[in-house]
């Protein structure tokens, strides 16, 4: 009850003209810094960072975490209309959002994609409000193994093993490793498979593969298929809006799990892009329509979103509770508390306690405000699709070399972008599946230095990943998500050759 | 003679007006302030809290940029400067990485390569360990490492300060400490808090909030003698209060350099004005505020008196990092 008293005093503060106005400046900046590729949440909040250092904090912080909101809603715009994830917590969002805006549908995937990040933000604000300190202890059981396990699972939960291609999942699964090992490695501090080539120190960024893979490659297609959008006749009016949410209780269970996995890896803190991948596997592996997800299904759009919003909402928690950042952009937040003279922690809820629910109170008001901004907008992006290719595609080129561009401010980031335009363009034709890649580059090297962490500090025993109920059951879940496909394959076996067996007798 | 004369003491005077012309050059476009860390960590603090000070107090024309480049152990930012040879506009903020990062992976890039500008302040390390740990001192912890308990020291990468303390003190103590590299400073203290590890070797910015908040506590600070902050942090402790590492029996000690270098191949007047800035950023508010919430022990240098600090401090990290088996092959 307290806390409700708190969130009420917290609403007052929030709740000024002025603080209002720093919400709707914040969410629309954001969308711009969403939209960019290459330009995400972390870098718009540090650009913004140092206009605030004369504002008050309560108004400093609400004008990032609205930047901060609005980059998470319009990392899902270029995913859905484009087939270019804006942010690399939207990369799964394309795998059914783009068929969506293929087949006339973008309005509704869009839709589909802004509430979506609304319901899983409002889990995390929730979260944050009435269990704050009870799931900042639980991070702190958090150790190596355990972060390996919750890795593990995340790859074991989206990849699985599939009935088909499996050889090929394999292969692309072993690409994606090998690239998120070059670079400096964090444990031995040696540098791996850089060939003395100040380019190659850095590795290869997430983002500008992923701008390859999925944006330049799938212009290529687009270009060999008859350059043209088949979006053409997108249906583009507000009342599809209501006509979106008018289905949307049908999904009620797979909202309520991605969000729940959401929740999990934005407080472990798996962070956002795992969550979105495995919020996606798991929607898959136990939807009814999980066979046609990659088709445009509408389950493939709610489940990464929910996952991705409620994850990241959810790892501002940890930044605020024990001042560690649960992801890139809170560490920036963090800094920021510092330099407005707050020090970050568990006692910053009781010395500053009105900055605190402020805060809080700015989240529930920072989506609403966000989420109406980007329903309004949605014609506006849908109308983009009417633009003939031969106009639009130049223009989605460049925007993807800025981006690419924009990165690491480095020339040849360019060229690794177009480089890796050709490989997705080739895994196309060859039918090969890019995500396995993509989520090997993304979480390969963390999980990597986790698994040598927990065997460095357990002398050398891979028991470690079975010394505690929690590592132990994550494991376990992990190993039956992978094997489950197999699983069922036998048992559906197993009872056909009974139901033969008997008619025969 | 006369004309000869004429032309000297012209000649002379265009010198002199030429001196004080240059000594004033300023910049013309935006100062970057390169980060060899990502975003959230010490160092880029500090570049943030100058930056802050510079913009609230009009200390320069153009404003001032942050740019983080964390890859490689700050490698890539040193490589970077050392290809911006002659750009006045660039800084770089340095740590012991300095030293340390060509030195383990063999990158062709050393301070030389630099100008070293002033440094700022030195950074001080402490061991610590969770709160509710049986050691009470360093020398229990050295104690249960003896007795062949394995004993983990977590800290920030492989081959760095942390894990160069961390030898040191098993070296010295003669037992086997396991050193578990984690990617920064802030993930080491939530695995010292969640018990993960038995001690850290965090700087004080990275282990208060956690010993505020009672899930850590430092058994002694490793430098020669005690800091100087006497606000209590707890209820019961400032941080003049920590015993240094010397009174419970452990000789190593170990303190950071916290400096500004410039890309090579800039002029005497350029550097200045910029010792000259930093000189004005020692004494803003805003500095003072970040040095006594960091615990940072104030120590500008700048001119002769750094590059000694700073052609000894490297000799001594080569050497230990040679004993320790750091250095590259």
């Amino acid at each position: 009850m307290e806390n409700l008293n708190d969130l009420l005093n917290g609403f007052y503060v929030a709740l000024s003209f002025k603080n209002i106005g720093f919400m709707i400046i914040g969410v629309l900046l954001g969308i711009v810094v969403g939209v960019l590729p290459g330009l995400g949440g972390p870098n718009g909040v540090a650009i913004l960072l140092p206009l605030t250092f004369g504002m008050e904090p309560v108004s400093a912080i609400i004008l990032l975490t609205s930047l901060y909101w609005g980059a998470l809603f319009g990392g899902a715009i270029t995913s859905i209309l484009f087939n270019i994830p804006g942010e690399a917590w939207s990369v799964a969002t394309t795998f059914d959002g783009y068929p969506m805006a293929q087949q006339g549908r973008a309005a509704e995937a869009l839709t589909l994609a802004f509430t979506a990040s609304f319901i899983g933000a409002l889990a995390g604000v929730i979260l944050i409000t009435f269990v704050a300190p009870l799931v900042a202890s639980f991070a702190l059981k958090f150790g190596p193994a355990e972060y390996f396990a919750v890795f593990f699972l995340t790859f074991c939960s989206f990849i699985g093993l599939g009935k088909d291609k499996r050889s090929k999942i394999l292969v692309s699964l072993c690409i994606g490793f090998l690239l998120a090992a070059v670079g400096l490695d964090s444990v031995s501090g040696d540098l791996r498979m850089t060939f003395d080539n100040p380019q190659l120190l850095r590795g290869f960024d997430f983002l500008v593969v992923v701008i390859g893979l999925f944006g330049v490659s799938e212009i290529l297609v687009t270009m060999e298929e008859g350059l043209a959008f088949k979006g053409k006749k997108a249906a583009i009016d507000l009342k599809v809006v209501l006509k979106t949410w008018a289905s949307l209780p049908k999904y009620w269970l797979t909202l309520i799990r991605s969000s729940l996995v959401g929740l999990w890896m934005g407080v472990t803190p798996g962070g956002a892009i795992a969550a979105s991948f495995m919020g996606y596997g798991l929607a898959k592996r136990f939807s009814p329509n999980g066979d046609k997800f990659g088709t445009g299904e509408t389950e493939g759009v709610l489940a990464p979103e929910t996952s991705a919003h409620a994850a990241g909402t959810a790892a501002l928690l940890p930044m605020l509770a024990l001042g560690i950042p649960g992801s890139a952009t809170a560490a920036v937040l963090l800094g920021g508390l510092l330099i407005w003279g707050l020090q970050p922690g568990p006692l910053l809820f009781v010395e500053q306690k009105s900055f605190v629910w402020g805060l809080i109170a700015s989240m529930y008001l920072g989506n609403i405000v966000g989420l109406i901004i980007v329903l309004a907008t949605v014609p506006l992006f849908a109308a983009i699709l009417r633009i003939p290719f031969s106009v639009v595609a130049p223009i989605i080129l460049i925007i993807c070399a800025i981006g690419a561009y924009t990165v690491r401010n480095s020339g040849f980031d360019i060229w690794e972008m177009v480089i890796f335009g050709i490989i997705g363009y080739i895994f196309k034709k060859l039918d090969y599946p890019i995500a396995p890649l993509v989520l090997a580059i993304v979480l390969g090297d963390r999980t990597e230095s986790s698994f040598r962490q927990a065997i460095l500090g357990y002398e050398g025993s891979l028991s470690v990943f079975w010394s505690n109920g929690l590592v132990g059951s994550l494991m376990v879940i992990a190993l039956l998500l992978l094997f489950w496909p197999i699983v069922t394959e036998q048992i559906a076996a197993l009872r056909r050759r009974r139901a033969s067996a008997s008619s025969a007798s | 003679m006369e004309i000869k004369g004429l032309t000297l003491v012209v000649s002379a005077c265009a010198l002199s007006i030429c001196g004080t012309a240059s000594a004033a050059w300023e910049p013309t476009k935006p100062i970057e302030i390169v980060v060899p860390f990502a975003p959230g960590g010490a160092s880029d603090q500090m570049a943030r809290t100058i930056q802050g000070a510079i913009t609230k107090n009009n200390l320069t024309k153009t404003p001032v940029i942050v740019v983080n480049k964390p890859a490689a152990a700050g490698g890539e930012a040193m490589l970077e400067i050392k290809a911006a040879k002659g750009d006045a506009h660039k800084l770089l903020t340095t740590s012991s990485g300095l030293y340390m990062t060509p030195l383990s992976s063999k990158l062709p890039v050393s301070w030389r390569d630099f100008t070293p500008v002033a440094m700022l302040a030195q950074d001080e390390f402490l061991l610590w360990t969770y709160n509710d740990a049986p050691y009470k001192t360093a020398a229990d912890l050295m104690a249960a490492a003896k007795t062949g308990q394995n004993i983990r020291i977590g800290g920030a990468g492989s081959k760095r300060e942390d894990h160069l303390i961390t030898w040191a003190l098993g070296d010295e103590a003669a037992a086997k400490i396991t050193y578990i590299p984690y990617a920064g400073g802030g993930p080491t203290s939530v695995q010292l808090a969640g018990k993960h590890i038995e001690g850290s070797t965090g700087n004080p910015s990275e282990e208060i909030a956690s010993w505020r908040a009672g899930n850590a506590r430092p058994l002694c600070l490793l430098s020669p003698k005690r800091m100087a902050y006497k606000e209590k942090i707890t209820d019961t402790t400032a941080w003049s209060d920590i015993p240094i590492c010397a009174e419970q029996g452990i000789k190593f000690t170990y303190n950071m350099l916290r400096g500004m270098f410039m890309p090579g191949g800039v002029s005497n007047e350029q550097r200045d004005f910029y010792v000259d800035l930093f000189k004005k950023v020692q004494d803003t508010a805003e500095w003072k505020e970040y040095l006594a919430r960091t615990a940072l022990l104030p120590d500008f240098r700048s001119g002769a008196a750094f590059v000694e600090f700073l052609t000894v401090d490297e000799q001594r990290h080569k050497d230990l990092m040679d004993k320790a088996g750091f250095l590259a092959r």
